[in-house]
């Protein structure tokens, strides 16, 4: 099967010297759903960012569905569905306009772009609020609004980039089975959270990514299957498996 | 994107502000005409009567292109750099641009024409209001030459404007250019006179003033006079244009300003 997303030995040195990525190489498999994990400052918002044309990388490769971003960017960008980790709309602008707008961006008149926009932000919960002000939106009603902008013209990837940071636990369930909803129609998603146990739950794949390198990558199985539990019993709190392999491979000893 | 999709996502981005230019008319549309009408007033109607004519026209109708050129420059320029520096600054949107698959010389066109549109509609705002200080009189000499050098004015300003706005690194960064370069250049780039009634060395400095040739040559349009030959100004206009748009094009290719 093709690969969604095939990144070769990616390097970024910002313009303040900083190394965010030394050397990232990683597989998103067509149809997956893939946690890209790490902790604060390792570089996940650096990958996608490249990924997604926002960010120049220093050297290596990145394609998506087997189109390189330097050589065919517009295609590979075409496939692209992107929820950035920062808010990034116009908040003077109405969630409707947004999407449309966005449509617009990749070619698609509002003839066609106005009824699913109106159906994204329905199926997203947000059908009241879609001719208000973005301004009048909560934190978390602004994320699906991000949502519904990324999937405006169906995109076969989607990049989420801690989607469900300060999002209600309700919420944030409804969201996690509108993703799987989403990919088992087929698309593929890669997304970063801090939530491991929800990345345990839902991921086939996972990344971890530490300080600009990759740590671990494979199979949720695999990954989990580093967690030697020697039945000591531990002081204090204890998360799930993936948090704890997550820790012993980014914690500094 | 083929040709099409091109057209549709130029047409989005126009669209856009074009809504947005008539959603603020206050701050678009307004100042330029309060200040053309204090203008008119003043120099056409009050001082206008003292000094007579100007290179055998009345003084009021010697004036009005040139404040016309004044509204087109500062309208055209003030949009782009506005619209592209609070996509840039204000909650990043101009990310909704870069991630599609939009080319960058597609984006800039979007920003450009914003601009020229709204230089336009203000320039011919302003010709409009001038109506009413010369009893209904417009002087036309050549309809296509006002609109050639109206168009490829604001296609000049607008293009700066947008220079302006990838380099602005605050909302000062984006007063200060027209406060201190573009109204200076265009006060001394002979609104109010004629460059023969100005001593020898300020006439050697207005002949550098490139903002000089755009007003003579838009004038020319209306009254069929000019310090300068058309050629000269076409010629000046198009070495502008060339190079913002090389400059621009340096942009596009280390990311607009706008990448890491
Ligand atoms: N624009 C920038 N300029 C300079 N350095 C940057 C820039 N953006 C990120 N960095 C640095 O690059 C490194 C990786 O940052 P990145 O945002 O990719 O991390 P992250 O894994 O997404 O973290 P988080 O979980 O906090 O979002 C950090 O050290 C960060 O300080
Ligand atoms: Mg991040």
């Amino acid at each position: 099967m093709a690969s969604a997303l095939v990144i070769k030995n990616l390097k970024k040195t910002y313009g303040n010297g900083v190394h965010a990525l030394k050397g990232v190489s990683l597989e998103v498999p067509e149809g997956d759903f893939f946690a890209l994990l790490g902790p604060n400052g390792a570089g996940k918002t650096t990958i996608i960012g490249i990924t997604a044309g926002l960010v120049n990388k220093t050297s290596g490769a990145v394609s998506v569905f087997e189109h390189d971003i330097d050589s065919e960017p517009e295609i590979a960008k075409a496939q692209i569905g992107l929820v950035g980790q920062e808010v990034n709309f116009n908040p003077f602008e109405k969630p409707l306009d947004i999407v449309v707008n966005q449509g617009g961006y990749y070619g698609i008149p509002r003839s066609i772009a106005l009824p699913r926009a109106k159906k994204l932000l329905e199926d997203l919960g947000l059908g009241d609020k879609m001719n208000q002000n973005g301004l009048t939106l909560s934190g978390g009603m602004k994320r699906r609004l991000m949502i519904a902008r990324a999937l405006i013209h169906t995109p076969r990837f989607l990049i989420l980039d801690e989607p469900t940071a300060g999002v209600d636990v309700e919420l944030r369930r409804g969201m996690w089975d509108y993703l799987r909803k989403l990919t088992s129609e087929g698309l593929t998603i890669l997304l970063t959270t801090h939530y491991l146990e929800e990345a345990e739950q839902l991921a086939k794949h996972v990344a971890i990514i530490n300080k600009g390198s990759i740590v671990a990558s494979g199979t949720m199985d695999e990954i989990l299957a580093m967690h030697e539990d020697k039945g000591e019993s531990k002081e204090g709190y204890r998360g799930g498996r993936l948090e704890e392999v997550f820790l012993k491979l980014t914690s500094e000893k | 994107m083929n040709g099409y999709r091109k057209w549709i996502a130029f047409y989005t981005m126009l669209r856009k502000d074009i809504v947005r230019i008539f959603r603020i008319w206050v701050q678009t549309f307004l100042p330029s005409v309060v200040t053309s009408v204090l203008y008119f007033s003043v120099f056409g109607t009050v001082l206008g009567s003292r000094i007579g004519t100007m290179q055998g026209v009345d003084y009021m109708t010697f004036v009005i292109p040139g404040l016309v050129m004044l509204a087109i420059v500062t309208s055209a320029y003030a949009n782009s750099s506005f619209t592209f520096f609070q996509s840039k600054f204000f909650a990043r949107s101009i990310d909704e641009m870069l991630v599609s698959p939009m080319p960058p010389w597609l984006i800039i066109a979007g920003f450009v024409s914003g601009g020229i549109i709204r230089g336009i509609l203000v320039g011919t705002l302003v010709m409009i209001v001038s109506l009413f200080f010369t009893g209904l009189q417009l002087a036309i000499h050549n309809v296509l030459i006002i609109f050639g050098f109206a168009i490829l004015t604001s296609l000049v300003f607008a293009l700066a404007g947008l220079v302006n706005g990838v380099y602005a690194k605050s909302i000062d960064g984006i007063n200060l250019v027209p406060t201190f370069v573009l109204t200076p250049l265009v006060y001394l780039g002979g609104i109010f006179y004629s460059v023969h009634n100005l001593p020898g060395w300020w006439q050697a400095i207005t002949y550098a003033n490139p903002l000089f040739y755009l007003i003579n040559g838009f004038r020319y349009g209306f009254l069929g006079i000019s310090d300068v030959s058309i050629a000269t100004a076409v010629g000046i206009l198009s070495v502008l244009i060339v190079a913002l748009v090389g400059v621009n094009w340096y942009l596009i290719r280390t990311g607009l300003g706008l990448k890491q």
